[in-house]
């Protein structure tokens, strides 16, 4: 549960795994955040293929990665988002935000 | 109408607890075999009422946390989740979406995913005394058409 991260040609990719709600998002926040201040990446991709279940404290968690981003004029892309997961994501109107690329059907989904 | 099965589960405001609380009514409810849909709903609306609770009703203390669950024989489910704690001024506001007052990187769209998640939320509040949510949802009964 909680993150890995990658860090490759500019690019800083968060591997996200497990559930993430206001517990879970508060260490997440400050993994990301403490290597992201420190590398500046061009890009940084939140990678959601193994996360069970989010609520709007993820939403929170990606909005504040995106300003942080914007500091230093660098991007946000969304990667893998479940099904389950999407509907929430849209609520919030988060592709004003950042690009999103949708996972695949989960066979669970349904 | 009675339901056909109830029950109650109190917790400290610990945001550890969070996930605990959503799995326990997440269980219960399966007894209506609810849809995988229907259930990550009720747990994402649940999810929210209990974060509530710990970031605004007991922003600075740990206080109690009561959740009552009923579920009925034509699908319907309610869940109450309750707390001692500040209160809520002004309701109306605080449900608005994006409207919050906790700085914490709160996106302010609970009250906006209760209401999207479930078919209905009801919010009564009394500044110092404390706030109940309610939320409702009535799972499509399934029939055994593919055995």
């Amino acid at each position: 549960m909680g993150v890995r991260l990658i860090f490759k040609n500019a690019v800083l990719t968060a591997l996200l795994s497990g559930e993430i709600d206001h517990h879970a998002a508060r260490e997440i926040r400050s993994e990301i955040d403490g290597t992201a201040e420190r590398v500046k990446p061009q890009k940084l991709i939140l990678d959601f293929a193994d996360v069970q279940f989010m609520d709007s404290s993820g939403v929170g968690l990606i909005m504040g990665r995106c300003k942080l981003m914007q500091i230093w004029n660098g991007t946000v892309e969304i990667v893998n988002l479940p099904p389950k997961i999407e509907r929430i994501v849209s609520l919030a109107g988060l592709n004003q935000l950042c690009t999103i690329e949708k996972g695949e059907q989960n066979e669970a989904g349904k | 109408m009675k339901p056909e099965n109830e029950m109650n589960l109190s917790f400290p405001s610990y945001s550890a607890n969070e996930a605990f609380s959503r799995a326990a009514v997440s269980a219960f409810v399966a007894q209506l075999d609810p849809t995988v849909d229907e259930l990550c709903d009720i747990k994402t609306a649940v999810s929210e009422a209990v974060t509530n609770c710990i970031v605004h009703a007991y922003r600075s203390t740990i206080g109690t946390i009561y959740i009552n669950c009923k579920i009925y024989g034509d699908g319907k489910v309610i869940v109450k989740v309750r707390d001692r704690g500040c209160g809520i001024e002004n309701v109306e506001q605080a449900m608005q979406p994006l409207y919050t007052t906790a700085g914490e990187e709160r996106a302010g769209l609970g009250f906006a995913v209760m209401d999207s998640f479930m078919d209905r939320l009801h919010v009564t509040s009394k500044p110092g005394k404390g706030t109940s949510v309610i939320l409702q949802k009535t799972l499509r009964r399934r029939t055994s058409e593919n055995g």
